[in-house]
């Protein structure tokens, strides 16, 4: 089809040869990229981390997602099996890494890391899946989850539940500092999949009422530590 | 088959009598404007940001061509594979060629008004692949047979009853009124779907020039399963999406939320480049992005409109118009109903049978300040009357307008007119009188003044 290619490219540059007036920026605006010009007037990250803190747990709540502070990884492997036992989870499943394993050495229940032997029915079976993330978003109450870093595609959408445990020094402002941040940790080889999952699984299909747990998870749990 | 002008003007007469069904979209839409609102309120400056995420649409569509060049090629470098298609009939063919090559039988879709505009859940089926829509809004509407009543809320004129009976009569589900029931019913249905699809077919939102990623925005997670189970990955995109800098999202992805559907962020919004990296656990094998022109280019080439390209697709637009709210979406007979329809449609099918819905407006630019992206939308639905008279407009059209102009260039004349047509009304009144009746079956002629404005205002200038 580079018929079509060529076609096309050849309609659009065709288009171009007139310019459309370029859009009203007022005078106090940064110059710069779009993201520059529109990062003063986005809704705020924080200056600080305990402001960056406020932020995201007051937008958690609203999200309907849970949120726990602890202070170490002992009281968070504490926090994932008090959690578990009140669920009545019978099957964990998790991706490999120090926080992730060190949580599930703490649960009662089946655990199954998807790196080995991943079998989506099995996975699908599972009452909750256990990921880290790359950042958190005070900004919208976003977490930043990749396909290289935290266990894939299905492990955070397909399990009933989604718990993600992450470092405090993982909060970030806003979306740019979290894209900002993905790209430098990947470098030229940005993973298959990055998601930014705002809250449990919603649709409002229905009357615009909203439901939670559409298709993806029902429930959003995040400990934090630090 | 009518002319889709008459079909409108029938539909709308029928939809907008509907009084039961024009109140309960209104309730629908009642959570929306306070959502919207109480999120607009956490933006520093609303208003400001809008200027921005115009800037970046208006960089990404003015430099069209080399952003899509650079796009193919960083999405290529991915691994995955784009294919071009100049109308609809190309996308089709496109899409069935790797359905056939994947040895494919069961296909799940997430929601995407592009492949709307192709029709392409027939031609699937009429090649025998079993197609399902995973959106809870689209499997209804699916399942009804109907197209997407509005492109973001594909069932909100639906009431609970309606869609429990329908559950019912195809899923064999108890009655229920609980749209919390009804949705888990959908859910339960849908989960051995996902697992058992040889390919996802999706649209995007964005395509990143810079990154040769595929962005997505959701908030079921039906995309993330659609993109993320199936051993094949097909995305349908127009042109126009695609976006100069992955940055630009950092201000996009918000706003369309926020527009959309009063949310800081949708649920998910997720970037895919390429298919399975090595060292992943899952992924598709294969990732397809289908890029679609389909007259988007004659768009293009209209300077003056040439921002209707920058539309989201977010649907704040429909949702604050009072003749979305007046005569539904069906009535339109367009894949995009609401403002930005009526603007596109006729570039996209054609101003002379596409120009009546230019007037299917009362120009009060609701649309044009609920737009994130500031696409100038109730004045270029009078720059399509305007083409249209030029281009298609009958020599009547012409001979009236002329007239009309020269009479009020000379205001004696002008007031002599007036004091005929005043004397004339209660006579006017009476008269079956062809061009008027579509305005006078729900409206009174009102009176003339006495005295005219004219003499008004010249008695209170003195």
């Amino acid at each position: 089809m580079s018929d079509a290619r060529e076609t096309i490219l050849g309609r659009i540059a065709e288009a171009l040869r007139v310019s459309a007036p370029r859009p009203h920026l007022s005078s106090d605006t940064p110059a710069g990229t779009p993201a520059k010009v529109g990062k003063p007037w986005l809704p705020e990250g924080g200056e600080d981390e305990p402001q960056r803190l406020g932020i995201l747990a007051a937008n958690l709540a609203k999200l309907r997602a849970s949120l726990v502070r602890v202070a170490d990884v002992p009281a968070a492997t504490a926090a994932l099996s008090a959690l578990a036992a009140g669920k009545g989870w019978k099957r964990v499943a998790l991706h490999r890494g120090d926080l992730t394993e060190a949580l599930a050495r703490g649960l009662d229940c089946e655990t199954w890391c998807v790196e080995d032997d991943f079998d989506k029915r099995r996975l699908e079976a599972c009452d909750a899946g256990l990921t880290s993330c790359e950042s958190l978003v005070a900004q919208t109450g976003s977490i930043l989850v990749s396909s290289a870093s935290n266990g894939g595609r299905a492990l955070s959408i397909l399990p009933h539940a989604h718990i993600v445990v992450a470092r405090k020094e993982q909060v970030l402002p806003d979306l740019d500092a979290a894209l900002d941040e993905a790209r430098r940790r990947h470098g030229g080889s940005l993973p298959s999949m990055l998601s930014f999952i705002t809250g449990p699984s919603r649709t409002g299909d229905i009357e615009r009422i909203l439901v939670l747990g559409a298709h993806g998870p029902k429930e959003l749990h995040v400990i934090l530590v630090g | 088959m009518a002319e889709p002008r008459d079909r409108f003007l029938a539909d709308a007469a029928v939809s907008s009598a509907d009084s039961p069904q024009r109140g309960f979209l209104r309730g629908a839409l009642g959570g929306y404007y306070a959502s919207r609102d109480a999120q607009k309120a956490r933006y520093r400056d609303w208003e400001k940001a809008r200027d921005a995420a115009a800037l970046a649409k208006w960089t990404a569509v003015n430099r069209l061509d080399r952003n899509l060049a650079r796009f193919e090629e960083a999405f290529v470098r991915n691994g995955g594979k784009v294919h071009w298609a100049r109308d609809a009939a190309e996308a089709r063919a496109i899409i069935l060629g790797i359905c056939r090559e994947a040895g494919a039988r069961a296909v799940i879709k997430s929601k995407c008004m592009t492949t709307e505009e192709i029709h392409l859940n027939d031609a699937l089926e009429a090649e025998g692949y079993g197609v399902v829509e995973s959106d809870l809004g689209e499997f209804i509407q699916q399942l009804r047979k109907e197209p997407p009543f509005h492109f973001v809320f594909p069932c909100m004129h639906l009431r609970r009853e309606v869609i429990s009976e329908l559950f019912g009569r195809h899923l064999g589900t108890p009655p229920t009124d609980s749209p919390e029931e009804l949705t888990m019913i959908a859910r339960r249905h849908l989960r051995d779907l996902y697992l058992a699809a040889d390919v996802g077919i999706s649209g995007a939102n964005f395509l990143v020039a810079e990154t040769g990623q595929v962005s997505i925005t959701e908030n079921e997670g039906n995309a993330r399963l659609t993109c993320g189970i199936p051993r094949v990955h097909i995305a349908l995109a127009g042109i126009e999406k695609v976006i100069e800098r992955l940055d630009d999202l950092a201000v996009l992805l918000p706003m369309l939320a926020t527009a959309g559907a009063g949310q800081p962020m949708t649920c998910y919004n997720t970037l895919y480049a390429g298919p399975r990296r090595p060292g992943e656990p899952d992924g598709p094998e294969a990732f397809h992005v289908v890029l679609l022109d389909n007259r988007r280019t004659a768009l293009l080439a209209d300077p003056e409109q040439r921002d209707a390209l920058h539309c989201i697709r977010c649907g704040a637009c429909l949702n604050v118009c009072p003749i979305f709210k007046n005569i539904g979406g069906f009535a339109y007979g367009t894949t995009y109903q609401g403002p930005i329809g009526s603007v596109i449609t006729p570039h996209l099918r054609g101003l002379r049978d596409w120009n009546h819905l230019s007037g299917a407006s009362s120009l009060c630019g609701a649309c044009t300040e609920a737009c994130p992206v500031r696409i100038d939308l109730h004045h270029h639905l009078l720059r399509n009357r305007r083409n249209a008279v030029r281009r298609h407009g009958g020599a009547l059209d012409r001979a009236f307008h002329r007239a009309f102009g020269w009479v009020i260039a000379r205001p004696r004349l002008f007031d002599a007119g007036g004091r005929v047509f005043r004397a004339l009304l209660p006579v006017l009144r009476r008269l079956p009188l062809p061009y008027l009746r579509p305005w006078l079956r729900t409206r009174t002629l009102p009176d003339a003044a006495e005295p005219s404005f004219r003499q008004q205002a010249k008695e209170a200038l003195r």
